[in-house]
C-alpha cells in the first residue's frame, strides 16, 4: 500500500541543470520547460466504466516522477490548506460542504509542500509535484483518492 | 473564549433544569403512525438527568409497557443530554395516543399521535412517480414543447395531466418552510415529516448521523409484512435522496456508502440508476468507498442479475427470461438526461453511450415486478428536472419532464390492463420557476431585454413538432420560451439553450463567494444578472410552493384538495391495506 507519509519523507528537491532541461525538451513533446512530464485529465485513464476505471499506461509509467498538470482548484473546506482537489472543469459546488454535491471520478488530489491560500474555482492553475498512483485514504479526512500529486506547488496558469 | 462558552452553556443548562424546558419527544407532535409500522421512540432530556428523575407515559401508562419493546435510558448521550430510547416500537391499535415526558417537579411536555388503521386492500400494486422539483411551469413548458400550442389550445394531453384525481401537496419539513429531496421523499415513503438532509429518521440531536430515531419505509414495510416486491428506479445516482428514501435511515443524505448498504439490507427486487462507484471496493480505481466491501459481488451473490447498459438490460428481460432480481447501474455518476442522450450528445454520453431511457428502465421493472403474484410497490424518479433547474438549464429540465411523461404513459398502459394498480405522479418540492413570454431573435434591438416579448408580443414559441416520442427535434429555434428563475446566484444569462453541455451558472471566487461563470458571459445577448440569493449559494434553490399530484387507479380517489406530503404515504398504505397483518 502506498502511504503519503512514507512518500513525503522521500521527497526530492527539484533542481535541474540547464542541460537536462534542454535534453528533456528535445526528447519529449509533453515534457515541460521545467523538465516535468505534463499530465492531462484525458490521459489519466484508458477506460471508464460502471465497473471501475483503468489507469492509462502512461500514468502508471510516470509513478513517482515529477509531473505538471493543469486544472481547477475545487472549493476546499478551509481557506488555507495543504490539501485540495484538482478538477478538469471548475466545480460550481463544494462536495466537502454541500451534501448533495458529488465529486467527478477523474479528480486528482494535491498535497502541497506547505499551506497555501485558496484561488478562485474559476481560474485555471498548474500544479507541479511528484505523482502517486493507487488507492490511498487521507488519515485526517478519510478522503480516498487514486491519483495524487504530492510535495506540490501551484501557480495560476 | 472556551470558558465563556462553557459558562454560557452551564447557565442555559441550569435554566433548562429549572423549568424542565426542552424535552423533545420523537415522533413529534401530530405524527400519523400506520398501525403496526415500526418506529424508534426517543425522548431527549437536556441537560443530563438521573433516570429516577424522569418519567414517560403513553395514555397514562408506562411507555415501555405500551410499546412492548425494551427501554434503554442513556444518562449522558453524546455528553450533552439524557435520552430514553425504545427502538423498533409498534402500535397495533388505532386511535389517539398522548405521550407525556416529565422531569421531576416540573410540567410535562406532551405530544399527541394518531395511529391509523387501513381499509381493505384495493390495489394490488402502487407505482409512485417522482418528478424531482417538478413545478407548474415545468409541466406547462413540457406540454408546449411536446404537444404544441396554437391559438391558445394544446395539441394533446400529457399523460401526467390526463388523470382523474389531483391534489395540491404541501412539502415543508420539521425544521424549515423549504424542504429538500431527502425529507420530502421521506414523508412520501414513511408518512413522517423529517428535516433537510434527513432520510427515514426524525432529526434528533445525535452526533452520529446513523443513530437518529428511525421510522419504517414503505419498502421495508411491504418486505417485512408481505411477499410484495419492491422496485426503485431513477436516472440519478441510486444513492441520491429520492431513491435512497425508499430504504434509508440517516440524518445526512450524503452518507452514500452507508446507503448502498441499506439497499443491500432491504433488497428491493429491482434497483436501477447511476452511481456505481459506491458499490466498488476502495482498491478499485474509480471507487468512492472507504472500505473493501464489493457490493457488485454481494448483490450478484444474492441472486441479482447485474446490467450496465441498455443492451444488457434488454437482454436481461427478453421473452422467457427468469430474472427475479435486477441491479442496473448505468453510469458512474448521474445518468445523462434526455436532451443530451437524444440531441446534444454532451454530459457523459461519450463515456456511456448506451444508457437506457427512463422508459426502458420502467418497462424492464414492470416486466420483472408484475410476475410477482402478491403485487409490488415501484418508485420511479425523473431526477434531473430538479438538477437541471438548479443550474438554470431549463431546456434539459423540460426534456426530462417529457421523459417522465413517457414513463408515466407506459405505467398507465400497464395499469389499464387490470385496473389493479394505483399510479401517482407528484413532485417532491418546487422550484421558483415561471414562463413569462418568449425570447425572439427577430425582435429589434441587441440586448436580452430587447429580445423578450411579453403579453401579445410573446406570440407562441416556434419549436419544431415533436417526434414520435414527444420531444421537439430541436431546442435551437428563433423564438424560445422565456423560462425564468426567481432565485439565483450571480450569473450570466445567455437567453439560449446550453448546447455546449449542462450549465454551470456560478463558480466560487477567491473570497469564497459564488460569482458568475465567465464562460457564459460572452454570447450575443449574454446579460449579467446580479444574484438575489446569499453569496454562499451556487445555484437556484427550492421553493416552498405546493406541488401538483395527479393519480389514477384504485385508491386514487383519496387525493383531492390540499394535503400534507405525509398523506401520500397514508393513501398508498390505505390502497394496499398495509395495516393488516
Amino acid at each position: 500500500m502506498i502511504t503519503f507519509r512514507e512518500s513525503s519523507i522521500g521527497r526530492r528537491p527539484l533542481v535541474l541543470g540547464a542541460a537536462t532541461l534542454l535534453v528533456a525538451a528535445l526528447i519529449s513533446p509533453v515534457r515541460s520547460a521545467r523538465g516535468e512530464e505534463a499530465l492531462t485529465f484525458d490521459g489519466l485513464y484508458k477506460s471508464f466504466g460502471v465497473r471501475g476505471l483503468e489507469f492509462s499506461d502512461r500514468l502508471l509509467s510516470l509513478k513517482d516522477s515529477i509531473v505538471s498538470m493543469k486544472g481547477y482548484m475545487a472549493p476546499p473546506l478551509k481557506a488555507e490548506s495543504h490539501f485540495f482537489v484538482l478538477t478538469r472543469e471548475p466545480m460550481a459546488l463544494c462536495p466537502f460542504c454541500q451534501s448533495d454535491a458529488e465529486w467527478p471520478l477523474d479528480i486528482v488530489v494535491i498535497y502541497l509542500d506547505g499551506t497555501a491560500p485558496l484561488v478562485s474555482a474559476g481560474d485555471p492553475i498548474t500544479v507541479h509535484g511528484r505523482l502517486q498512483v493507487g488507492s490511498w485514504t487521507d488519515p485526517e479526512t478519510g478522503f480516498v483518492s487514486q491519483v495524487r500529486i504530492v510535495d506540490a506547488a501551484f501557480r495560476r496558469s | 473564549m472556551i470558558s465563556r462558552i462553557s459558562a454560557l452553556a452551564a447557565a442555559l443548562m441550569l435554566s433548562a433544569a429549572g423549568t424542565a424546558f426542552g424535552q423533545t419527544i420523537y415522533p413529534l407532535d401530530r405524527a400519523e403512525i400506520l398501525a403496526g409500522s415500526q418506529f424508534d421512540f426517543k425522548v431527549e432530556f437536556p441537560p443530563v438527568q438521573d433516570a429516577s428523575a424522569v418519567s414517560v407515559t403513553i395514555n397514562g401508562q408506562d411507555a415501555k409497557s405500551v410499546l412492548t419493546q425494551p427501554a434503554d435510558f442513556l444518562p449522558s448521550e453524546d455528553g450533552e443530554r439524557s435520552a430514553l430510547w425504545i427502538r423498533g416500537a409498534t402500535l397495533a391499535k388505532p386511535g389517539k395516543y398522548v405521550v407525556e415526558a416529565t422531569v421531576r417537579g416540573a410540567e410535562p411536555v406532551r405530544v399527541t399521535w394518531e395511529v391509523f388503521a387501513t381499509p381493505a386492500r384495493k390495489a394490488k400494486n402502487v407505482i409512485l412517480f417522482i418528478g424531482d422539483g417538478m413545478s407548474v411551469a415545468h409541466r406547462t413548458a413540457a406540454r408546449i414543447l411536446s404537444k404544441g400550442l396554437k391559438e391558445g389550445r394544446y395539441g394533446g394531453e400529457l399523460a401526467i395531466d390526463d388523470m382523474p384525481y389531483m391534489a395540491l401537496v404541501s412539502t415543508s419539513g420539521t425544521d424549515s418552510v423549504v424542504t429538500d429531496s431527502a425529507n420530502s421523499m421521506s414523508a412520501y415513503t414513511t408518512g413522517h415529516k423529517s428535516c433537510v438532509n434527513a432520510l427515514g429518521v426524525y432529526c434528533a440531536h445525535n452526533k452520529n448521523t446513523l443513530d437518529h430515531p428511525k421510522v419504517e419505509t414503505i419498502a421495508e414495510l411491504v418486505k417485512r409484512r408481505s411477499d410484495m416486491a419492491v422496485g426503485v428506479v431513477t436516472n440519478t445516482e441510486i444513492e441520491d435522496a429520492t431513491p435512497a428514501g425508499m430504504v434509508s435511515h440517516t440524518r445526512r443524505r450524503a452518507d452514500y456508502n452507508d446507503i448502498v448498504g441499506m439497499f443491500y439490507q432491504v433488497q428491493p427486487d429491482v434497483i436501477m440508476g447511476g452511481g456505481s462507484p459506491n458499490f466498488l471496493p476502495k482498491s478499485t480505481p474509480g471507487s468512492k468507498r472507504t472500505d473493501d466491501k464489493d457490493f457488485l459481488k454481494q448483490f450478484q451473490d444474492a441472486g441479482y442479475s447485474f446490467v450496465t447498459s441498455n443492451t444488457e438490460l434488454k437482454a436481461a428481460v427478453q421473452p422467457g427470461h427468469t430474472a427475479k432480481k435486477l441491479l442496473g447501474l448505468f453510469n458512474t455518476g448521474n445518468m445523462d438526461g434526455a436532451l443530451d442522450r437524444r440531441l446534444l450528445k454532451k454530459g457523459s454520453v461519450d463515456k456511456f453511450p448506451d444508457q437506457p431511457d427512463l422508459t426502458d428502465q420502467v418497462g424492464a421493472a414492470l416486466d420483472i415486478l408484475s410476475k410477482r403474484d402478491k403485487g409490488f410497490v415501484l418508485m420511479v424518479e425523473s431526477g434531473h428536472i430538479d438538477k437541471y433547474s438548479h443550474v438554470l438549464d431549463w431546456e434539459r429540465a423540460i426534456f426530462d419532464t417529457i421523459m417522465l411523461d413517457n414513463a408515466v404513459k407506459l405505467a398507465k398502459d400497464f395499469a389499464a390492463k387490470k385496473n389493479d394498480t394505483l399510479v401517482i405522479v407528484v413532485a417532491d418540492h418546487a422550484h421558483p420557476v415561471s414562463i413569462v413570454g418568449t425570447y425572439d431573435d427577430d425582435r429589434k434591438g441587441d440586448t436580452a431585454r430587447d429580445k423578450l416579448g411579453v403579453y401579445d408580443e410573446a406570440k407562441f414559441p416556434n419549436y419544431p413538432p415533436a417526434d414520435a416520442e414527444g420531444y421537439p427535434t430541436s431546442v435551437e429555434v428563433s423564438r424560445r420560451l422565456a423560462f425564468v428563475f426567481g432565485a439565483f446566484p450571480d450569473h450570466c444569462d445567455t437567453i439560449r439553450p446550453h448546447t455546449e453541455g449542462p450549465n454551470v451558472p456560478a463558480v466560487k471566487g477567491d473570497d469564497g463567494k459564488y460569482i458568475a461563470n465567465e464562460k457564459n458571459c460572452s454570447g450575443p445577448q449574454a446579460v449579467r444578472r446580479t444574484g438575489n440569493l446569499p453569496t454562499n449559494q451556487p445555484q437556484d434553490v427550492h421553493a416552498a410552493d405546493d406541488v401538483v399530484l395527479t393519480a389514477i387507479g384504485p385508491g386514487a380517489e383519496q387525493f383531492h384538495g390540499r394535503i400534507d406530503n405525509t398523506r401520500v404515504f397514508r393513501y398508498m398504505a390505505n390502497a394496499l391495506g398495509l395495516a393488516k397483518p
